[in-house]
């Protein structure tokens, strides 16, 4: 229902008549009139579409089959359990760890593998400013690094890449392990192609990078340019979110279900000093990305409420019947 | 401070006062950005603004770039002061053009074509016919023999008719070459800006003539400005020069209007400020505490162990600039825009023309369209604004005997032209003072037609009379005064004038005839200004019935009357009247005084009774705007009948029945105590009666009630929806908007002649008809329409959407700024309460300007309700009145709309990339895009 405007004149040109319809405020709008009946349908609509969208999606999060397993704890030696941050802090003891993951149902190729950091706040302002894109582009020829602040120089040196981000860098290592024969992860095309082209530089190779007195996280190989140091790219990436998962590589064979996997694994990255946990993450994928209930509940929870809304409306309607245009309901005639 | 100005003295005075330099520059070149600046930051939003901007410049707590907030603050501040330096350099340009203009001066002793602004106090400047006057001049000689010139006062006061000027009584009859030469001094207070008064006194120095002191008054000056007409030369003495005469004097910088609207847009600024305020401190300090328990232990953060003094502040601050755009800087900007757009609608209005006259409405203020909408009182004038203000003679009762009574036109009624034809003497007098008794110019046009050129309709419409009844006014020279009268010329020769004042209601001539030499008194004016002057043997009895019956019919009415001076008693009185010119000290009072030992003894010829109509659709303009729920009061200097009587037939008023109207009057304190006390007990027992009560009061028992009873006449005010206030002056119509205004009522005044300026200038909406009393009126208004009827379309259609919009728009504007505020403090909590910014720079402008500014002015032209629907149920307005769209109520709405809003798209946003897409720069981009979904989807929802 549309309730159109106009008026007649008689000008000439097409340019003067909509000047003159601006300047007397005339000009042809359409209004909608909301009657009850349309704002019922309109409901009834969105309900009606809204439904079937977010089955499909839960299905489809549903098929995405995902193993997540906590080491934090469990790579602790038991003598160390006591004391885990100084055990972590000890560079001396070798820290590997194995775990044994069952697969639930059969795992189609490729499988994503993730860590998980819960608890770890790449968000705080501190750590997010503290980074210097054109010197992850251009190395040493861009001399300002004082946006890396405490991180931006060793040794009167200035550290490349600077900053706490990548000082921070995580540092465990995993591999797989099926029935005796090393599953093949491919670590590459992990990062964004745009971030591996354009923002971390080809001549760019990590120099004076963790020498200081007070070591964060993993370190770089010298010899690679930063380009294809895809774990620093990953882990430059910021999480928004206090949980998150980065992306360490992917195993490009399908996994049967009832396979038993071995992960070893290096357990080097604190975080214990602050509680944060450390998981492993193997994931299928679908269309729609990993697997994500929310989108779904939400589709499904805003079409059944708009339902109900349509419901309630026309039974109201039903009961309280209104002529639309009626000027007896009008205020200040009643 | 008095003034000795010594004429054509080129030594003394030259330094004394400034020269003729006009300067009407707010800035200068030097002082034009730290003046400006100034007066910008003078305003607590722009102080607010800067504080953010330099807080910003300390990386380690700004959130974003600084340029982000220094780009609008630049942009708007460059927007400002381009702008007020376009309106200086304009200014500077016309003073220059002025300054520069050539005038002819004498200087030592030879005339000399020198630019204006050399002109100094004390110098003789000659002026030609069409000249503009380049400073105030005090008459001393014109090509007239008779010392007279006449000036056209347009651009002083917006009257058109021309005005006659004298030269003073002791410079009359020197010749041109004396003109070079003569020398005297003027004595005349300090410069003011009064442009209806000036008391000065000359004295010429010898060798000139006598020594006598010759007064001065406004009639003797030529001002600023003002146009030479119908007068081949003058010449005068600069008394003000510059920025220093009359004109200079008037102008100033009137106080800004601040609309409802504002009020309220400032005090919710100021709640929003306050809120913002809080959450700094809350979020500041849990920043704090998370830092010391939880941030410590987090390594890779790498926070210091020692820090310096302000550690503690750093985090609430960061906050504070997160939370800074809460209150949109760009609010004020984009407001200032959409008014001038509505103001220019106004401009535009094609049923808003006159018809008549072909002037379209005005805006002068662009600032206050949405007060419009929210009047709840209009106070009206009678004269000209209700009716047309065009006088026609309709009937006169002339000694007992009423004319015009059965045709309603006195003109055609047989009875009197068979008087006149008789030559009845009584009806002969009568003629004579409706054709003498005036300050009417008659011209001569080139057809040969005459012309006459009044300043008072009236006066106009009583010469016409007489001239169709054959008694023509042909001539008027200086003090020679020619009458055409069935075929004879008679020579009257005025003597003096006895002005009209609006405290004596009456004016008078003084005339001796050039025939017999017999001196006479006529006059003419109110009839409680003349009937008590009746001489003691006269009946007034049938004059005040005629006065009664007339005002019955909303007719205007005045009396005649005559009477003959002795000789010997004019020159008595004439040097009475000459001391009491000259007086510098309260001189008009003088003269009134004076004027009553002449005007007494009077014998009454007869009452006139002048119609004017009113004007079309007035009637049904009242009653739309009073469904409206606008309550109107009428103040008129008028008298009460005729008041009353035009009140009925334009539905201001109820007739008996259905309506009531309750007078307070009396003379004494007791007496107005007593009625005002009546008139109060029957309100309060009739409010709840479905009757229309009204009240009226005349002028004087108004003072009263103002002045010693002003709590119970404040309750009437409140009480009563209607009220007639008749015979009073300007200042008590400025005093009632006052009083409506302190009972926190939104006021609209409406007048068109001078007289009402102050009551314009003093309501919250000033509004002009550019009517025929001059432009005053519509020069000093807010808006300036053509006829009355077009108030209906200028407050329902105008008025209500300009309310409308604005309302919308500025809550809007907080909206979208709380929106996105709200989702970076969400963020903030999940980042630790580190005052980490969720958007970028770029992100933030872009969505500031781009997504959220430029799609809103379409509300600029939304309309809600078609005009049509307005017109017809004016009860529509109440919503606006009463604030229903923009109060602190609504804008809860919106800042809960605002939350919940943000709360869905940052939940959404963060859930739908929970763990492995999580990163900081997509989050952004997609509550980012969520926020502009939704408030394009708010913009389309709310227009129409």
């Amino acid at each position: 229902m549309c309730v159109h405007q106009s008026i007649n004149i008689t000008t000439k040109s097409s340019s003067s008549i909509l000047f003159y319809q601006f300047t007397q405020q005339n000009l042809p709008a359409c209004k909608p009139v909301l009657t009850p009946s349309w704002i019922v349908t309109t409901f009834l609509l969105m309900g009606v579409i809204f439904i079937p969208i977010g089955l499909v999606t839960l299905r489809t999060s549903h098929s995405v089959i995902e193993i997540v397993e906590r080491y934090d704890t469990e790579c602790i030696p038991e003598k160390f359990r006591g004391n885990k941050v100084s055990y972590i802090k000890d560079s001396t003891i070798l820290k590997n760890c194995s775990l044994y993951l069952k697969v639930p149902k059969h795992m189609k190729a490729p499988i994503y593998i993730y860590y998980q950091l819960d608890n770890y706040y790449q968000n705080h302002r501190r750590y997010v400013k503290s980074r210097n894109d054109q010197q992850l582009l251009h190395g040493l020829k861009s001399n300002d690094t004082s946006s890396c602040q405490p991180e931006d120089s060793s040794n009167g040196l200035p550290s490349v890449p600077c900053g706490l981000i990548a000082w921070s860098l995580f540092n465990d290592t995993f591999k797989f392990i099926r029935e005796s024969s090393e599953l093949v992860v491919n670590r590459k095309n992990i990062a964004w192609k745009s971030d591996r082209n354009h923002k971390f530089g080809k001549q760019v190779y990590p120099f004076n990078f963790q020498n200081g007195t007070f070591i964060g996280g993993g370190s770089l190989d010298p010899s690679v340019p930063l380009s294809d140091q895809e774990d620093l790219i990953v882990w430059m990436r910021t999480a928004a979110l206090p949980s998150f998962r980065k992306m360490y590589g992917r195993i490009e064979e399908d996994l049967d279900a009832d396979d038993v996997i071995a992960v070893h694994l290096m357990n080097n990255y604190n975080t214990y000093s602050f509680g944060g946990k450390k998981k492993l993450v193997l994931s299928t994928s679908s269309w729609l990305g990993g697997k994500n209930d929310f989108l779904g509940v939400a589709y499904v929870f805003v079409g059944s409420s708009s339902i109900i809304i349509s419901l309630v409306f026309m039974l109201l309607h039903v009961k309280n019947p209104r002529p639309y245009g009626e000027t007896a309901y009008l205020s200040w005639n009643r | 401070m008095k003034r000795y100005i010594y004429i054509n003295d080129d030594e003394t005075s030259q330094d004394l006062y400034c020269a003729n330099r006009l300067s009407n520059r707010k800035y200068t070149l030097m002082n034009f950005l730290p003046k400006n600046l100034w007066e910008q930051f003078s305003r607590f939003m722009n102080q607010y603004f800067l504080l953010i901007a330099c807080l910003q410049l300390w990386s380690l707590i700004t959130p974003v770039n600084p340029a982000s907030t220094w780009g609008p603050l630049i942009f708007i501040f460059a927007v400002s002061a381009t702008k007020e330096a376009w309106d200086d350099y304009n200014r500077y340009l016309s003073d220059k053009k002025a300054n520069e203009k050539e005038v002819w001066v004498v200087k030592q002793g030879i005339k000399k074509l020198i630019q204006s602004q050399d002109i100094r106090v004390g110098n003789i400047v000659w002026l030609r016919e069409n000249d503009e006057v380049p400073c105030d001049l005090v008459l001393i000689g014109t090509s007239d023999p008779q010392g007279v010139c006449y000036v056209e006062t347009a651009a002083l006061d917006g009257e058109t008719d021309l005005k006659t000027r004298l030269i003073p009584a002791a410079c009359m009859g020197m010749d041109f070459e004396l003109l070079h030469k003569i020398k005297g001094v003027i004595e005349c207070p300090g410069p003011d800006k009064d442009i209806r008064r000036f008391d000065g006194n000359l004295r010429l120095l010898p060798p000139f003539i006598d020594n006598d002191v010759c007064p001065l008054t406004i009639k003797n000056t030529i001002l600023q400005s003002c146009y030479l007409r119908n007068t081949e030369w003058a010449c005068g003495v600069a008394v003000y020069t510059g920025n220093e005469t009359k004109l200079g004097m008037t102008r100033g910088i009137p106080e800004p209007k601040l609309t409802a609207v504002d009020a309220m847009i400032d005090k919710l600024t100021g709640a929003i400020f306050v809120f913002q305020i809080v959450v700094v401190i809350v979020l500041g300090t849990a920043g704090n505490v998370w830092k010391d328990t939880e941030a410590r232990k987090q390594w890779y953060v790498l926070y210091p162990q020692e820090f310096p003094w302000y550690e503690l502040l750093v985090i609430p601050l960061r906050f504070e600039l997160l939370c800074s755009i809460m209150i949109p800087i760009s609010i004020k900007v984009s407001l200032d825009l959409v008014k001038s757009l509505y103001a220019k609608f106004i401009d535009w209005d094609y049923e808003m023309i006159d018809p008549e006259t072909d002037t379209p409405s005005h805006a002068t203020n662009t600032a206050i369209s949405e007060d419009l909408a929210q009047v709840e009182y209009i106070l009206t004038d009678k004269t000209g604004t209700l009716t047309e203000n065009r006088m026609i003679f309709r009937r006169c009762c002339i000694g007992g005997i009423f004319y015009g009574n059965e045709t309603g036109d006195a003109l055609k009624d047989v009875g009197l032209l068979n008087a006149i034809t008789s030559g009845s003497p009584d009806v002969i007098r009568f003629l004579t003072v409706m054709a003498v008794c005036n300050t009417v110019i008659p011209a001569k046009s080139k057809a040969g037609a005459i012309l006459y050129k009044a300043q008072s309709q009236d006066e106009e419409a009583l010469v016409h009379a007489a001239a169709q009844l054959h008694m023509v006014l042909v001539n008027k020279n200086a003090s020679i005064l020619e009458i055409k009268f069935n075929g004879s010329v008679l020579q009257y020769e005025i003597l003096e004038t006895l002005e009209f004042t609006s405290d004596r209601k009456r004016m008078s001539v003084v005339v001796k005839d050039c025939h017999s030499g017999n001196i006479s008194l006529l006059s003419k004016g109110a009839d409680e200004a003349i009937l008590p002057y009746a001489h003691a043997g006269q009946q007034t009895r049938t004059f005040v019935e005629a006065v009664e019956q007339y005002s019955q019919l909303g007719l205007r009415t005045l009396c005649l009357a005559w009477r003959e001076v002795e000789e010997d008693e004019y020159q008595e009185w004439s040097l009475m009247f000459k001391e009491a010119s000259s007086t510098l000290i309260d001189r008009e009072w003088r003269i009134a005084e004076v004027c009553q030992r002449l005007e007494h003894d009077l014998k009454v010829l007869g009452v006139t009774a002048i119609e004017d109509r009113l004007q079309d659709g007035v009637p049904e303009t009242i009653e739309t705007l009073r469904k409206a729920g606008i309550n109107f009061w009428m103040l008129t200097g008028d008298k009460q009948n005729t008041a009353i009587q035009i009140a009925l037939s334009c539905n201001f008023i109820s007739p008996e029945p259905k309506g009531q109207l309750l007078s307070i009057d009396g003379k004494t304190e007791d007496e107005v105590c007593r009625s005002l006390e009546r008139v109060l007990l029957t309100m309060r027992i009739t409010t709840s009666e479905p009757k229309d009560v009204a009240f009226v009061v005349d002028g004087w028992a108004l003072e009263i009630a103002l002045k010693h009873y002003r709590k119970a006449f404040t309750e009437l005010a409140i009480l009563s929806r209607t009220a007639i206030c008749c015979r009073v002056t300007p200042s008590q119509k400025a005093q009632l908007v006052e009083l409506l205004k302190s009972c926190d009522y939104r006021t609209l005044a409406i007048g068109d002649g001078g007289n009402d300026v102050r009551m314009i200038q003093k309501a919250d909406i000033g509004v002009g008809i550019s009517g025929r009393e001059g432009l005053q009126a519509a020069r000093a208004a807010d808006y300036s329409i053509g006829k009355f009827r077009f108030l209906k379309r200028l407050i329902l259609v105008h008025g209500r959407y300009s309310y409308n919009r604005t309302a919308f728009l500025s809550q809007y504007s907080f909206y979208k700024s709380l929106l996105i505020c709200f989702i970076q403090i969400f963020f903030s909590f999940i980042s630790g309460l580190s005052g980490t910014s969720l958007f970028n720079s770029v992100s933030l402008m872009a969505y500031n300007v781009f997504y959220t500014s430029i799609p809103v002015l379409v509300s600029t032209i939304d309309k809600d309700l078609s005009e049509g629907t307005v017109m017809q149920h004016p009860q529509i307005l109440f919503y606006c009145q009463a604030g229903r769209l923009l109060n602190p109520s609504t804008f809860a709405g919106w800042f809960g709309r605002s939350l919940f809003h943000a709360i869905v798209a940052f939940v959404i946003s963060i859930h739908v990339y929970a763990y492995e897409k999580s990163e900081m720069e997509e989050v952004s981009m997609v509550a980012l895009s969520g926020c502009i979904w939704l408030q394009a989807f708010v913009v389309a929802l709310e227009t129409k």
